[in-house]
């Protein structure tokens, strides 16, 4: 280390006010690491304590209404206030700018204020808590949620609501800054497929999002006012609450999977040193997720009361989400033929990735599939498939993208054993907790039940005994991440001698990003181009 | 339910061994796909594995048709899938002509289940073996969802209007039954048994219990309760259109549609009158709403489907 | 970097300008999300049943919407000479324009506020006071529900609307625009797009099958 300090983003300004005010994308981009870990714990804690209560078939360790309040909160958590801005607001926000060559996104000031609306949102949250928690389920069903539940619908739903509008900000400001910051020479079909896959995810959060913000706030209006949008009382229409949601809450599962999906490009790219085989496929499969994500909402609702051919169009329309999905898998594999393979840390939680979300996508199949779905339909078998794609792909992703960039983000290498080691540790801990779930789930095991038939309790026991392995695993890195911002090694710019516009500047770069604007002359993953 | 570590549901009516069937074949397929996938990586992983101070390998930029093939095989693959779960859910959500009704009331946290022959239940339900049956579901309060994975079948039940859910039982038994739509705090009590009995027994047990009116007549004498009878008469000039032979015929409406005289709609014209009128009269009856329970209304229901031919109709 | 007059994130005005354009263009989209929620509701329940609410709107006061209507138009007519008085750098025109928009709105509140007592008094309000049920069953409530919730939320973007009218004033007394009026000409959208809603929310709910 030389001794006379070089300014970046982290050391230039010191003290809380210089991170609270910040207008720098990477340390917003910080803000939100620590904060989404910190929810990510709290939904973590509740899923601990959710496994820990169907360990035996009885509700022994807490009351009906404590489990209901628990599985509520981990869901809202978890969907709202981590999987959501996971990728997006710490890598996107962190990357999107240095990847298209800007020295910050279009709006700083609206991505602080999209901050402090996530954190007034999860103020809401915890207000709710405080006052005794919500038991609706994180899907907030009426008429339930808006006159039978006695708990804390209101505020949590204005939780929901205020969070809401950081998403959309985020989304915003990530559109413009895509479509009006790009360097010179970066053009469309130069861009990193990170930023299409959030370019995609940015139209969803823009389209998606007021419309359960408003379907949400009718809820509250209704619980407030008598207001009675979707009270069957007075012919409303409890159905219509549902399409409301599921138009924003199928595509928000592309909200989280497709940044997923970009980091995995990046990744396997980086890792086999190769363009990734069929580009403009890949990219243009995202944009094909996210068009379709907004045509398959209905599938939630097979067996809700709408009518059977909804069901039919519902389920074909979903069968093709399936299509571009297949694509982006089918090309990263292509990617790694004859490429030249490092099994690094980030490669290892790539690999975990398509072992995750492959078994998602296809026990999708099972979902979108009428028939088969009319059976497993708010079984253990839906637990078990959306936390795959949630929860394992999603997770494998980030994490995968927190390795390769923490050189990066921190300047610092993390001890790669201990990289590996959490990566394989937390895809058999995720694979024994959600594989018994299928079974159960086939078995007739309805979802948020707080007790159980006997006989489902062994699959229970071991979902619970891969639970505690899960955990362990999501722990591990916390340990060695933040050992490592001290005592890991020195990473210099480029440490994987990747491609791409951030590995062109010091690490952690500095605030302004790039020196003078860059110019991009080349092709994404420009790799092995002397042989040309 | 004999097996204490069962991985598998019993399959106990018509349509579960083709539940099943599909079931495998997804599995098959998934296995088949995720082994394929799995394997390939870790090939690719092996095969290609750097060595030390190697230069990069040659850029492959893409190929039409790989790309071709790996969207249209999969395409066809999905497609196959939809048609064979759209004919089977098609099956399962179209009771035939000659399933035997059963009406079913879903509130927090209970089933009650009412037999036209006057025998009612609560959180289990009696049905026999190889009888088409049909359960025509409401609920008093939120959402509920009857759960029968035995039968492989489901559907939500909603306040306000009915569904149904139909299932010819194949295996004498008792089963599990679940409320599978999340419905406040002792959702998870919400659950009760089904039993399968054979069509004697059924028949005993039907008999079982004393001194119940069947629901018709029950549904008979509310009928004269309401004063039903001053409007609804047999006779050309009644002010409201003759009953009789009305269930599951078609009606023609005074806007020129014609509708099904199903439950749902016979519900609707008692609660909410207005909505559809038969052509030829006036839109003068008064609602029901609130001054008649979800119970009175199955039962006023199952007395109108009784009035099948003239010559029965007393009065 | 003082002297120049856009962001350090942006390289030129030109990019800036466009960049800001874009994003309020994007922001109108999602607002015209929010309230396509309450239309896909409202044209539901109104085929489903239309004698209820054409009932509901014969009980709207048309006089007082009309009036409203009209006084919105005008508003969005000083909205532009507004923005137009920005383009010339003229700044007692910009404030001048600015305050008969925010008095227009302010009209366009009060009567609003008229027209919902109205409804408080004649027992219009959804809930356990509501008096007019009649031969609807509940089907009234539900569209003086679908009322409330829209005009409602249509009424608070007006109420932001206006704020954002106060702070450009203040701004302009400090010669804020006389070189980027690129604020002026966003509120500008914001506020048309807002006249736009009411445009479509004033023949649905008081207009469309009434007995006039």
């Amino acid at each position: 280390m030389t001794r006379l300090q070089r300014k970046h983003y982290i050391n230039n300004g010191y003290g809380a006010l210089s991170w609270f005010l910040t207008l720098d994308h990477k340390r917003i981009a910080l803000l939100y690491l620590i904060t989404a870990t910190l929810f990510f714990a709290l939904g973590g804690a509740f899923a601990i304590a959710i496994r820990l209560e169907l360990l035996t078939p009885a509700g022994d360790m807490v009351q009906s209404e404590t489990y209901n309040k628990m599985f509520t909160m981990h869901g809202i958590i978890m969907v709202f206030f981590f999987l959501i801005p996971a990728i997006p607001a710490v890598l996107g926000n962190f990357l999107l700018p240095i990847m298209i060559g800007a020295r910050d996104m279009a709006f700083p000031k609206l991505n602080l204020a999209s901050w402090y609306i996530y954190m007034l949102g999860g103020l809401f949250t915890f207000v709710a808590m405080a006052l005794g928690g919500v038991d609706t389920g994180w899907t907030f069903y009426t008429p339930y949620s808006s006159t039978y539940a006695n708990s804390q619908v209101i505020i949590t739903a204005l939780g929901v609501f205020i969070t809401g509008f950081s998403s959309i900000l985020t989304g915003l400001n990530f559109l413009v800054t895509i479509h009006t910051m790009r360097a010179p020479g970066m053009s469309w079909f130069r861009l990193p497929l990170f930023v299409w896959a959030h370019y995609a995810a940015s139209l969803i959060m823009v389209l998606g999002t007021p419309v359960v913000s408003i379907t949400i706030i009718l809820v509250a209006l209704e619980r407030l006012f008598h207001l009675g949008i979707f009270d069957p009382a007075l012919g409303g229409d409890p159905i219509l609450f549902q399409h409301l949601f599921w138009f924003y809450s199928h595509p928000a599962v592309y909200i989280m999977i497709l940044p997923a999906m970009g980091v995995m490009s990046e990744l396997i790219a980086t890792f086999s040193r190769k363009r990734i085989f069929g580009y403009s496929f890949v990219a243009s499969s995202s944009l094909a997720i996210a068009v379709l994500g907004f045509l398959v909402w209905g599938h939630h609702m097979f067996v809700s009361g709408q009518s059977m051919y909804a069901g039919l169009v519902f389920s074909i329309l979903s069968f093709l989400v399936a299509i571009p999905s297949a694509i982006k898998v089918f090309n990263w594999l292509a990617t790694l033929f004859r490429g030249s393979i490092s099994l690094q840390t980030p490669m290892i939680y790539a690999f975990g990735f398509i072992g995750l979300f492959t078994i998602g996508g296809l026990t999708g199949l099972f979902l979108a599939c009428l028939a088969v779905d009319v059976h497993v339909h708010d079984t253990y078998f839906i637990v078990a498939h959306f936390h795959y794609i949630m929860v394992g792909g999603v997770i494998m992703a980030y994490l995968g993208g927190i390795h390769y960039w923490w050189p990066k983000i921190t300047g610092r290498m993390y001890p790669e054993w201990w990289g590996k080691f959490s990566a394989v540790v937390i895809f058999i801990g995720f694979n024994l907790t959600f594989l018994p779930q299928f079974v159960v789930g086939y078995l007739g095991m309805p979802r948020r039940y707080h007790f159980y038939p006997e006989e489902f309790q062994i699959l229970n026991v071991l979902s619970t005994a891969g639970a505690s392995i899960l955990g362990i695993g999501y722990m591990i890195p916390l340990f060695y991440l933040v050992w490592s911002l001290r005592y890991g090694k020195v990473a210099g710019p480029n440490p994987w001698n990747a491609k791409g516009l951030e590995w062109t500047i010091p690490s952690p770069p500095p605030t302004e990003n790039f020196d003078g604007t860059p110019e991009v002359t080349e092709e994404a993953y420009n790799y092995g181009t002397n042989h040309a | 339910m004999n097996s204490k570590f069962p991985l598998f549901p019993e399959a106990a009516s018509s349509f579960a061994h083709h539940v099943d069937t599909l079931y495998f074949f997804l599995i098959a397929l998934s296995v088949f796909f995720s082994v394929l996938i799995f394997g390939l990586v870790l090939f690719f992983a092996f095969r290609y594995k750097r060595k030390p101070n190697a230069e990069d390998p040659k850029p492959m930029l893409g190929d039409l048709r790989l790309e071709l093939t790996w969207s249209i095989i999969p395409l066809l693959i999905t497609m196959v899938i939809f048609v064979w779960g759209g004919l089977l859910y098609y099956h399962q959500l179209t009771p035939p002509a000659n399933a035997q009704e059963i009406f079913g009331i879903g509130k927090q946290w209970m089933w009650k289940f009412y037999h036209p022959e006057g025998r009612n239940e609560i959180n289990e339900l009696h049905v026999p073996v190889g009888r088409p049956t049909k359960v025509i579901l409401t609920s008093e309060d939120v959402l509920h969802d009857l759960f029968i994975p035995a039968f492989r079948t489901k559907m939500d039940v909603l306040p306000g209007r009915y569904t149904q859910i139909w299932f010819t039982p194949t295996k004498t038994g008792t089963y599990h039954l679940f409320c599978a739509e999340y419905c406040g705090t002792k959702h998870a009590d919400m659950k009760g048994t089904v039993t399968v009995m054979s069509p004697l027994e059924y028949q005993g047990w039907l008999n079982g219990e004393l001194g119940q009116d069947r629901m018709d007549k029950t549904g008979k004498e509310l009928f004269k309760q309401f004063a039903c009878q001053t409007c609804h008469q047999d006779q050309s000039l009644s002010r409201g259109p003759s009953l009789t032979g009305v269930y599951d015929s078609m009606v023609l409406l005074n806007n020129g549609k014609t509708v099904k005289a199903d439950a749902d709609y016979l519900r609707e014209s008692i609660l909410k009158p207005k909505a559809k009128i038969v052509q030829g009269y006036d839109a003068i009856m008064p609602t029901y709403k609130g001054q008649i329970s979800e119970e009175q209304l199955i039962q006023i229901i199952e007395y109108i489907k009784s009035l099948k031919e003239p010559q029965k109709e007393v009065n | 970097m003082s002297t120049h007059t856009h962001a350090h994130q942006f390289d030129t005005p030109q990019q800036q300008h466009q960049a800001t354009r874009l994003g309020m263009w994007a922001f109108l989209i999602t607002e015209v999300m929010l309230f396509s929620g309450m239309f896909v509701a409202y044209i539901l329940y109104r085929t489903w049943y239309p004698e209820a609410f054409i009932e509901g709107s014969s009980h709207l006061d048309v006089m007082l919407g009309t009036i409203n209507t009209l006084v919105l138009i005008s508003s969005s007519f000083t909205m532009v000479l507004a923005v137009h008085a920005a383009a010339e750098g003229k700044k007692q025109a910009i404030q001048k324009n600015l305050v008969l928009t925010l008095v227009l709105g302010l009209v366009f509140l009060g009567i609003k506020a008229v027209e919902y007592s109205h409804k408080f008094h004649d027992h219009l309000v959804p809930g356990p006071n509501f008096a007019h049920e009649g031969i609807h069953g509940g089907h009234l409530q539900l569209f003086y529900s679908l009322y409330f919730a829209m005009t409602g939320t249509h009424a608070f973007h007006m109420i932001i609307g206006m704020g954002l009218l106060v702070y450009l004033f203040i701004r302009a007394g400090k010669g804020a625009f006389n070189k980027d009026h690129t604020a002026v000409e966003l509120v500008g959208l914001y506020w048309h797009f807002v006249d736009l809603v009411w445009i479509f929310l004033f023949p649905l709910l008081y207009l469309l099958g009434r007995h006039l």
